[in-house]
């Protein structure tokens, strides 16, 4: 590391050369990240028609394969479909907005991925430490809602429009709840770095973590985070029988294929913020021997997968929700439980400190 | 108390758990699907696929252009010309069925006299052009000829119920 960054030096002078270097590395450490990411993205599709299918006691796909390998049977359908998808024509309404149109898949992907910036994979591995993580990654998460609506209204289509105005409403109404759950790990964590968050669920074992005391508000977090990511039972912004696709019927080929990937990417986004907000992060479960030499961000990407298959699990298993419901729950049921535990979190934090030394208090307070 | 225990288990979402848990335990149930080139499910004997026209033992082809198949077509997908022979018998110069319009109802096979025109057990056949679809006389035969060992054993097992 030293001796490029001399390199550098050398060949740019000293204050390009230490600019460049270190614009270098942060090209790199983002390839590092977007790469296995979209490589996540396109397994996590073949891993969600591998698992609906076995739940429906069917058996996904199961033909394309790499060089004829046939324990690998399957493996090669992302490929397949990504390059099906490349091939295909990308077709613009005449009655669209041009700019528009081809501008919202690239909003609904960017902030996907650019929320990945302030995610500490390890206590060293982090691209930008930044004091106000969690707060950058909310309005990160809130912006991708641009894309859909830009995308809804751009079509020039009755159903696109109402996807788009259905999703816009329902994100809205669920950024709310999920904001004050993620309100209630910063009191416990007293910091909106998420490395610190992340540090402040140390202390030996699971019970440490924020799943704990938090119990209620990692069922709101993680329903929200359906919710915001538009998956069943809350795909009401697509509801194929209904509104036929929502705000991308009328993309195509890879344009399409965008907005699936930046769904997608998105649900890995929010299994990760679970497990770092509520599961611990990097840490493992417990601190004993076998479970230390493992590295952290394998437990990351454990915990990652093990949301993402509940999240499968979800689609599997649940009808959609009637639109009203669905703002039912988001407004009369998650804030008010929310608003709650956040009172309640804070009187018990104002307690005196024997009260808060007292057993089960004092692993978190 | 009703309403108590209904809050909880609606707060502790009883309901979606006891979901769950039904697609969960699906997961690991042994899986129905056939795979298909591989496997195959089981054919009846009756099955009807593609069609034939059989011959006797000696050769002699079993069709006696009587057209009652022609007639009892739903579809109209078979087309009939006959001549008379040399030796005095009636047999077909023509013998079309277009299979794009066949609904393979299974009525020609019925109201065949002397088990001439027949369906078999073929279900794997494609046609790449219109006129791919209209099966002559020569074409028919010949599946008659190739899978004359498992028609006869099909009609065979059939024979009782007829």
């Amino acid at each position: 590391m030293e001796t490029i960054q001399q390199y550098f030096v050398q060949f740019f002078g000293t204050q390009w050369g230490s600019m460049l270097f270190s614009l270098a590395t942060n090209m790199i450490f983002i390839f590092a990240i977007v790469v296995p990411l979209l490589l996540g993205v396109a397994y996590l599709t073949f891993a969600e028609r591998k698992i609906i299918a076995y739940m429906q006691i069917r058996v996904g796909p199961n033909r394309v394969t790499f060089f004829g390998i046939p324990w690998l049977r399957g493996w090669g359908q992302p490929i397949a479909d990504a390059v099906k998808a490349i091939m295909k024509e990308i077709i613009i309404p005449t009655g669209a907005n041009k700019f528009l149109f081809v501008l919202a898949p690239v909003l609904t992907i960017m902030p996907a991925l650019a929320a990945w910036a302030v995610i500490p994979f390890s206590p060293e591995l982090v691209l930008a430490d930044i004091n106000a993580g969690l707060l950058y990654i909310l309005a990160m998460t809130s912006m991708g809602i641009y894309g859909v609506i830009i995308a809804g209204w751009a079509s020039n289509s009755k159903y696109a429009f109402l996807g788009a105005m259905r999703s816009a409403a329902q994100v809205v109404s669920y950024e709310l709840a999920m904001g004050f759950a993620l309100v209630c790990v910063l009191m416990l964590s007293q910091s909106l770095n998420i490395g610190d968050i992340v540090s402040g669920q140390e202390g030996g074992s699971l019970l440490n973590w924020y799943l704990i005391p938090l119990f209620p508000m990692f069922l709101v977090y993680l329903i929200s985070g359906v919710a915001e990511t538009n998956r069943a039972p809350f795909d009401v912004a697509e509801g194929e029988s209904e509104i036929v696709a929502g705000f991308h019927v009328d993309y195509s080929g890879m344009a399409f294929t965008v907005f699936f990937l930046a769904e997608y990417a998105n649900m890995i986004l929010v299994a990760t913020l679970t497990s770092i907000m509520f599961l611990g992060g990097w840490l493992p479960p417990v601190d004993v021997m076998p479970f230390t030499l493992i590295p952290g961000f394998v437990w990351l990407l454990l915990k990652i997968a093990f949301i993402l298959f509940f999240f499968l699990w979800f689609r599997a298993t649940f009808p959609r929700y009637r639109y009203d419901q669905i703002m039912r729950l988001g407004w009369k049921v998650f804030i008010p439980i929310t608003l709650i535990w956040i009172v309640v979190l804070g009187l018990i934090m104002q307690l005196p400190e024997s009260v808060r030394s007292v057993f089960p208090l004092n692993i978190w307070f | 108390m009703n309403r108590i225990k209904k809050f909880f288990s609606t707060f502790l979402l009883f309901e979606l758990l006891k979901g769950m848990a039904v697609t969960g335990k699906y997961l690991f149930k042994p899986k129905i699907t056939v795979h298909y080139p591989e496997e195959k499910t089981p054919q009846s004997p009756r099955f009807r696929g593609l069609h034939a026209l059989r011959r006797y033992p000696n050769g002699e082809e079993r069709c006696i252009a009587c057209k009652l198949c022609e007639a009892v077509c739903p579809a109209m997908a078979i087309t009939i010309e006959s001549e008379q022979r040399e030796d005095g018998t009636r047999r077909t110069t023509r013998y079309d069925i277009d299979l794009s319009k066949c609904i393979f109802c299974g009525f020609c096979e019925e109201s065949c006299p002397v088990d001439s025109i027949v369906e078999t057990r073929i279900l794997e056949y494609h046609c790449e052009k219109r006129e791919d679809f209209i099966y002559t006389k020569e074409m028919l035969l010949a599946v008659g000829d190739r899978y004359e060992e498992q028609i006869a054993k099909d009609r065979q097992i059939d024979a009782r119920y007829r």
